[in-house]
C-alpha cells in the first residue's frame, strides 16, 4: 500500500524542493496536484479539503517562503499534517482492556471487511504477546458458516471458541460467551458480529443490542484498506449508531493507495490501532502514525525495520554473527544465515520499502526482476556445498561447481555468481571493522549504516 | 417475482443515490447560474460516489461545453449526467448467458476476485438464478484456503439444488476445478460455477495459482472456461482499476459483477472502468438472499445513481 501515493505526492512536491524561492501561486500549484493524488488514493473529500486547506494556511506564510528551503519546508509541513491526520497518542493506540476480567471486544464492520480473519489475528496476538486467556464467539447468524469459520480457525492458532448452538440469536450468544468468559476465566472475550451495512436499521439495532448486553470496552471497526469514499459513510454511521474505539484497517498488503487509512481518523475520531497484512493469522501490525506519515512520503521507514528485524532475527545467532565479522570472518554458511533472514523478514522488496530513500529504486528492483525466488535459490545453492566448502569456498574447483549447481538445480554460473557476492561481501565486511563500524544492524552487512546512500548491497546491485 | 426485484432494486439504489441527489440540489436550489464554482463543486460531488478525479473532471467539462454560464436547474444537471453515464455504460450491460448453447455442455464460469468482496455469495445467487430457469448447476468449491468457505458453497448448494464438488481444505484448486469439469460432463450438467479463494492481485504467487486453473480446465476442453466472472465490492474505490487491469491481464476476464450495491456505497468506480476497459457487467448484488441479484441495466443504474424516476 501507499506506494502509488507516495510516487504521485513525490511527484507533486518535486517541484518545490528543487527551487531556491517559491512564490504563493508555486505552492497553490503543488497543491493542486497533492489534492488530486489524495483524492486518487480515495481519500475522503471533506479530509482532503481539510488537509489542503491546513497546509496552504502554514506553507504560505512569510516564513516558510523567505526561509532558505521553502521547498523543504512545504514538504515538511505536509508530512506533520499527514502525521497529524493520521495521528494517535500512543496510549490511545493500546487496546482498552482494563478492568475486571473477562473483557469484551466486539468487532463491527461491513460484509467481506474482514472481521472474522482479523478476531483471529488478534486473539493470537493477545494470547502470544499479552499472554491473554481468549475466547472467540461467533454472532455471525446470517453468512452461511461463517461460527464454523471462526471455529477452525480457532483450533489453527490454538484459541477457544465458543462452542455452536444452532438456532441462537446474536444477542444470546453474546451474553452466553460472557458467561462462559466469566465462569472459565478468560481474560478477553472477542466477538465477531456479522458483516452489516449501516443503513439496514434492523442489523444495526442488533448490534447494539449487542452493545448493550456485552458491554465490551473495545469496539472495533474493521475497513477494508481498498474501500472508496465510502468509508466516510461507514465510519460515520457506525460511529453515531454504537460508537467506536479503534479501528482495523485490513488488506494493507495489497496495492490500494490506502485512502481508508488517512480518512478513519478525522472521520471516526478514534485511532487506527491495528493493520492486516496478510492472509496469514500473524500478519498483524500495531498502526504508527509517523512511520506511516514517511513511508507515503517516500521518507522510509526505519522504526518498522528495526522492529522486523529484532522480530525475526533470533537474539544470539544474530550476536554470534556480529562477532565473527568484527573479527573479519564471514563465510558461506554466514551468508546463507542472512540469505534466510532476508527472506523471513519480507524478502528485498519488503525490506527496500522501509528504506529512507529507496522509493524509485523499487522500480528498478522490480525491473531487474530480483524476486524472492533468487534469495531462495541462493540459500540452495549455499546447501548444496558441503560444511568444508562453506568454510573455504576457495576449494571450490570446476567439477564441484558442477555438482552444487545439479545439487540445487542451478547452473555453475549461478553458482560463481554467489561465490563472487560472497567475496564482495566478506570484503566490505572487513572494510566495517575497519571502519570500527559497531552497533547499527550488524546482522545485515550491506543494508544497515554500511550501505552508500542510495546503493545497494553488493551484488544485488541495480539491473545488469 | 418481476415486481419484487423491481422493488428492491429500487430500495437499493435510492439509499445509494441520495446523497449525490441532495448535494446537486444542495448545489442548485431553484435555477442558477452554472460558473466555475458550480462545477467545482459538482466535480467534488461526483468524486464523493467514486467516479474517481478523472472522469468527474470529464463529466463536468461534458456538461460545461452545452451549458456554461447558462441558467440550469438541478434537476437538468442530473439529467444531463444520466444521460453522459447511460452513454458509457450502456455497451456493458449484457447478462450471463450460460447454459443455453448444447455445444457447451457444461458452461463452465470461473468466478474470481479480492478477498471478502462476495464470490461465494455471488455463487449462491447465479445458480438459484439458473435453477429458476430449470438449468441444471454443479457447484466447486474452488476456495479451499479460506475455512468453512467449502461448508459456506455446501449450504447453498442445498439450499438451490446443486451438488457441490469439494475436497479437503487446503487441497489443490487446479486439481478440484479439472475433477468438477470431468463430473460435471458426466452428468450432462448445464452450468458448472467454479468458486474460487479471494486473492490479492498484487500477490503474484496466489495469481500464478488462477492461472493454472485456467490452464488445467483448458487442458480437458480449450473453450474453458467460458466465462470467468471477476467479482467487485461496490465499497471499492479507486483501487478498483488496478484490481480489474491485473486480473484481466493474468486470466482475461469476460465480465463483472457488482456486490453490495445495497450500502451507501454507488460503486461510481464502474464508470471509469467502463471507459478503460469496457467489460461487461453481467449483474448486480442489491442483498444477502438468494434473489437479491438482478441484471445490471445501464439507464436505471445512471438515473438511480442521479436520483431520476
Amino acid at each position: 500500500m501507499f506506494e502509488t501515493l507516495s510516487d504521485r505526492l513525490g511527484k507533486a512536491l518535486e517541484g518545490l524542493t528543487s527551487r531556491g524561492a517559491l512564490k504563493e501561486s508555486d505552492v497553490e500549484a503543488a497543491m493542486r496536484d497533492v489534492r488530486v493524488a489524495l483524492l486518487e488514493a480515495d481519500v475522503a473529500l471533506p479530509v482532503v479539503k481539510d488537509f489542503i486547506g491546513r497546509v496552504k494556511k502554514e506553507a504560505v506564510g512569510e516564513k516558510v517562503l523567505k526561509s532558505v528551503t521553502p521547498g523543504q519546508q512545504v514538504v515538511k509541513i505536509v508530512h506533520d499534517e499527514l502525521v497529524a491526520m493520521l495521528g494517535a497518542e500512543e496510549e490511545e493506540q493500546k487496546l482498552r482492556l482494563l478492568g475486571e476480567p473477562p473483557q469484551a471486544l466486539m468487532m463491527v464492520g461491513l460484509q467481506g471487511s474482514g472481521k472474522t480473519t482479523s478476531t483471529a489475528k488478534l486473539a493470537r496476538r493477545l494470547k502470544e504477546k499479552d499472554r491473554k486467556k481468549v475466547l472467540m464467539a461467533s454472532l455471525d447468524v446470517n453468512r452461511p458458516a461463517a461460527q464454523e469459520q471462526l471455529k477452525v480457525l480457532g483450533e489453527q492458532i490454538d484459541v477457544a471458541t465458543l462452542p455452536i448452538v444452532k438456532g441462537q440469536g446474536p444477542v444470546d450468544i453474546a451474553k452466553r460467551a460472557m458467561q462462559a468468559g466469566r465462569l472459565s476465566g478468560y481474560d478477553v472475550v472477542i466477538l465477531d458480529t456479522a458483516g452489516r451495512l449501516h443503513v439496514d436499521e434492523a442489523l444495526m439495532d442488533e448490534v447494539a443490542a449487542v452493545k448493550a448486553a456485552a458491554n465490551p470496552s473495545e469496539i472495533m471497526l474493521v475497513v477494508d484498506a481498498m474501500t472508496g469514499q465510502d468509508a466516510v459513510n461507514v465510519a460515520e454511521s457506525f460511529t453515531k449508531r454504537i460508537g467506536l474505539t479503534g479501528v482495523l484497517l485490513t488488506r494493507v498488503d495489497g496495492d490500494a493507495r490506502g485512502g481508508a487509512a488517512l480518512s478513519m481518523r478525522q472521520v471516526t475520531g478514534c485511532p487506527i490501532k491495528f493493520l492486516g497484512t496478510g492472509e496469514k493469522s500473524e500478519a498483524l501490525e500495531v498502526f504508527r502514525a509517523d512511520s506511516i506519515a514517511s513511508r507515503i512520503l517516500g521518507m522510509g521507514d526505519i522504526v518498522s525495520l528495526v522492529e522486523k528485524a529484532s522480530e525475526t532475527i533470533e537474539q544470539e545467532e544474530a550476536e554470534r554473527i556480529a562477532k565473527r565479522m568484527q573479527k573479519g570472518q564471514f563465510d558461506l554458511d554466514d551468508m546463507r544465515k542472512q540469505l534466510e533472514q532476508m527472506r523471513k523478514m519480507g524478502g528485498m522488496e519488503g525490506l527496500m520499502g522501509m528504506l529512507p530513500g529507496i522509493g524509485k529504486m523499487k522500480k528498478q528492483l522490480a525491473a531487474a526482476n530480483i524476486d524472492e525466488k533468487m534469495l531462495k535459490r541462493q540459500e540452495a545453492i549455499i546447501q548444496s556445498m558441503t560444511p568444508k566448502e562453506r568454510g573455504n569456498p576457495k576449494m571450490l574447483h570446476a567439477s564441484r561447481k558442477l555438482r552444487i549447481a545439479a545439487g540445487s538445480g542451478t547452473s555453475v554460473q549461478e553458482v560463481n555468481k554467489v561465490l563472487k557476492q560472497h567475496q564482495q561481501m566478506a570484503k566490505m565486511m572487513k572494510q566495517f571493522t575497519k571502519m570500527g563500524k559497531k552497533g547499527g544492524m550488524p546482522t545485515l552487512p550491506g543494508m544497515g549504516g554500511g550501505m552508500p546512500p542510495g546503493g545497494l548491497p553488493p551484488g544485488f546491485g541495480g539491473p545488469r | 417475482m418481476a415486481l419484487r426485484w423491481f422493488q428492491r432494486l429500487k430500495q437499493g439504489l435510492a439509499k445509494t443515490s441520495s446523497r449525490l441527489t441532495d448535494g446537486v440540489q444542495g448545489i442548485f436550489t431553484g435555477r442558477r447560474r452554472l460558473d466555475e464554482e458550480a462545477l467545482e463543486d459538482l466535480e467534488d460531488l461526483l468524486i464523493t460516489a467514486d467516479l474517481g478525479p478523472a472522469t468527474a473532471a470529464k463529466l463536468t467539462a461534458e456538461l460545461a461545453r452545452t451549458r456554461f454560464e447558462k441558467e440550469v436547474s438541478g434537476e437538468e444537471v442530473r439529467e444531463a449526467f444520466a444521460a453522459s453515464i447511460t452513454d458509457i455504460l450502456a455497451p456493458t450491460a449484457k447478462p450471463l448467458e450460460a447454459g443455453n448453447d448444447p455445444t457447451k455442455r457444461p458452461h463452465v464460469v470461473l468466478v474470481v476476485g479480492v478477498n471478502g468482496s462476495g464470490k461465494t455469495t455471488t455463487i449462491g445467487k447465479l445458480a438459484h438464478q439458473l435453477r429458476g430457469q430449470g438449468k441444471s448447476v454443479m457447484l466447486c468449491a474452488g476456495d479451499t484456503f479460506r475455512a468453512a468457505a467449502i461448508e459456506q458453497l455446501r449450504i447453498w448448494g442445498e439450499r438451490v439444488g446443486a451438488p457441490v464438488v469439494a475436497r479437503d481444505s487446503g487441497a489443490d484448486a487446479a486439481g478440484l476445478a479439472f475433477d468438477a469439469y470431468k463430473q460435471a460432463r458426466e452428468a450432462g450438467t448445464d452450468v458448472l460455477l467454479i468458486d474460487t479463494a479471494g486473492r490479492l492481485h498484487n500477490k503474484k504467487d496466489l495469481m500464478d495459482e488462477l492461472s493454472k486453473i485456467v490452464r488445467v480446465l483448458r487442458k480437458l476442453d480449450e473453450t474453458t472456461p467460458h466465462d470467468i466472472v471477476m467479482v467487485l465490492d461496490a465499497t471499492v474505490g479507486q483501487n478498483a482499476l488496478q484490481q480489474v487491469q491485473v486480473f484481466r491481464e493474468l486470466v482475461s476476464i469476460t465480465g463483472l459483477v457488482v456486490t453490495k450495491l445495497d450500502g451507501t456505497a454507488k460503486a461510481g468506480v464502474l464508470i471509469a472502468l467502463a471507459e478503460t476497459f469496457g467489460l461487461p457487467v453481467h449483474a448486480v448484488g442489491v442483498g444477502e438472499t438468494a434473489e437479491d441479484l438482478r441484471p445490471f441495466k445501464a439507464e436505471d443504474y445512471a438515473r438511480g445513481l442521479m436520483g431520476l424516476e
